[in-house]
């Protein structure tokens, strides 16, 4: 079992496809509800969320002796990341199956990512030889 | 593959066994040990084994599968040598297991050609850029060195290296399977690997330093079809690289283009436009049309045609038709306005051209069209100009020189003050009626 992250990206502020009104916004928490439902009754949903805006992060980086905090997100770019799912799938074609799904329900495009290890570090033991 | 057994094989034996054994090889170390490189390393250590042993006791009767044998067992070894750690031992008795079964043992048409198939539907994978699908599938299934599959895209050979790398790497972080898709998707995921095979086969056309890409083409096709006989599409393909293939040696004069129109037909394949007839037919039969399938059956009515002229062309131009039903590209649309210059007049070609130019600015053979439907209605130097940006966005030296004559002709059109209403100079190569 492979985990891959799949993540939505906001565009100039913007979500491409997000709904516009209070109706359209209803059917797209119900689309989104389905989808996690069903994620969760087939063990494929490890963690997600909708993120904050980049205006509401901060960078903390290690100065000379000093921890310094920047005001702002860690690149400076048009998009930037709106949210994401952690799931479990047994290779990229079935973690492509359910990034088609969020697609469907989300109306915009994500990026589907492998895990190159996942968990604690202490619980990892280095692969690879 | 059951060649006579050289007493004396000399190295250009063990490069001929490489050729043909190198994907079947591995391919089946892939399924067996799950990784790509390792696959590839085992099947050389092979290969190196092979020189030595070979030279003493002969080419075996069944070189493929003494070099899956020996590779299965050098890859053991390798595990044996490295194993450090729990993983790796777990990793090994797998291995070991998996090499004892009797059912790994090669036979032709058995599991190897099973493996290739899964092995080119991993290659041609769609989360996989195109260029890199084209490089792992010469390199994997046609066993073609990484210099020689450098030297047929024009890069270096270290920036080939890196390509493949980096697509073998995303294969393993990404998990890309070795499998055949699910049924659902195996349409989509088919055309994929057929695209890849028809790029190379295309690639190989457009320019002769690179010829021996049809060959693989035509090879890689001939191996879909004989792995999936029930998918029409494949044996489209087949066909339309057979069809295209057979008019290859008519299609050039002096380092020339040599139009359709034009060409020697005696010239033409007859073994391979009977092969290609055939398998259209039998599509026919099956009445499931693709796109390759379709460009296959254009293909054969021009080569049923025993002269330009003869060419059954309303035929042609109801295939188009039915193409541009299901793929409705706009290059599709540009051979169907050659085409319909043929039924209905340059008149009605030019403005069918001229409803597609838009989206077909930048390619070439949209002009040189353009060019040949306006020198067909006597408009002389506005067919100059078609031409003259045609020769500016052609990629080839010969489509350079093909243009550069249809300039040169148009001058002593003028010089003769006879502009030809049917026109001299024929349709220009067609994207598929080369």
């Amino acid at each position: 079992m492979s985990q891959y992250l799949l993540s939505t990206y906001v565009v100039e502020g913007q979500v491409p496809g997000a709904p516009s009104t209070p109706e359209e916004m209803q059917t797209f928490m119900k689309r989104v509800m389905a989808l996690e439902a069903e994620m969760d009754a087939s063990g494929t949903f490890v963690f997600g969320g909708a993120l904050h805006g980049p205006d509401a992060a901060t960078v903390v980086r290690a100065g000379t002796g000093d921890v310094v905090m920047t005001d702002g997100p860690f690149i400076e770019s048009k998009e930037h990341i709106a949210g994401f799912y952690i799931i479990n799938a047994d290779d990229l074609d079935a973690a492509l199956v359910w990034a088609g799904k969020v697609v469907e329900a989300l109306n915009h495009p994500i990026e589907v990512r492998p895990f190159r290890a996942t968990g604690r570090v202490k619980d990892s033991v280095p692969s690879g030889s | 593959m059951n060649q006579s057994v050289a007493a004396h094989p000399e190295t250009t034996d063990v490069e001929r066994v490489f050729r043909e054994v190198y994907g079947q090889a591995v391919a089946t170390l892939v399924r067996v040990l799950g990784d790509i490189t390792l696959a590839e390393d085992a099947v050389q250590d092979a290969f190196v084994v092979a020189i030595d042993r070979w030279r003493i006791s002969g080419v075996p009767p069944n070189p493929a599968g003494w070099i899956v044998t020996t590779a299965r067992n050098r890859a053991i070894d390798r595990f044996r040598r490295a194993a450090r750690g729990q993983e790796l031992h777990e990793q090994l008795a797998e291995v070991a297991s998996t090499a004892r079964s009797p059912s790994d043992d090669w036979q032709e048409g058995g599991p190897v050609s099973d493996d290739q198939l899964r092995l080119i539907f991993t290659c041609c994978h769609p989360a996989l850029r195109t260029e890199h699908q084209v490089a792992l599938t010469l390199q994997l299934l046609g066993g073609l060195r990484v210099e020689e599959v450098a030297r047929s895209f024009l890069v270096s050979e270290s920036a080939m290296a890196k390509r493949l790398v980096r697509a073998k790497y995303k294969i393993k972080a990404a998990k890309i399977p070795f499998r055949v898709p699910a049924e659902v998707d195996l349409p989509g995921r088919l055309r994929s690997v057929l695209s890849v095979v028809y790029l190379i086969y295309n690639t190989g056309a457009d320019d002769p330093e690179r010829a021996s890409l049809r060959s693989e083409a035509l090879r890689l096709a001939r191996a879909l079809v004989e792995l999936m006989p029930e998918a029409p599409e494949a044996a489209g393909l087949l066909a339309l690289l057979l069809l295209s293939e057979s008019r290859i040696p008519a299609r050039t004069a002096e380092g020339s283009l040599v139009l359709l129109r034009d060409q020697d037909r005696t010239k033409w394949d007859r073994r391979m436009i009977a092969e290609g007839h055939a398998i259209v037919r039998a599509c026919i039969r099956r009445d499931r049309p693709g796109p390759f399938q379709l460009q296959a059956a254009i293909q054969a009515v021009h080569c049923d045609a025993e002269s330009f002229e003869a060419t059954d062309w309303p035929q042609i131009v109801a295939l188009y038709n039915h193409l541009f039903s299901i793929m409705p590209t706009a290059v599709v649309a540009l051979n169907r306005a050659i085409a319909i210059g043929e039924t209905e007049g340059p008149s009605a070609a030019l403005t069918a051209l001229d409803a597609i130019a838009p989206d077909l600015d930048h390619y070439h053979l949209l002009h040189a069209a353009r060019g040949t439907m306006l020198r067909r209605l006597g408009q002389r130097e506005a067919a100059k100009a078609a031409f003259e940006r045609a020769a500016h966005l052609a990629t080839s030296e010969v489509d350079r020189r093909f243009l550069a004559q249809q300039i040169e002709e148009l001058a002593k059109d003028g010089a003769l003050r006879q502009p030809r209403s049917d026109g001299s100079s024929g349709p220009p190569n067609e994207t598929s009626a080369r």
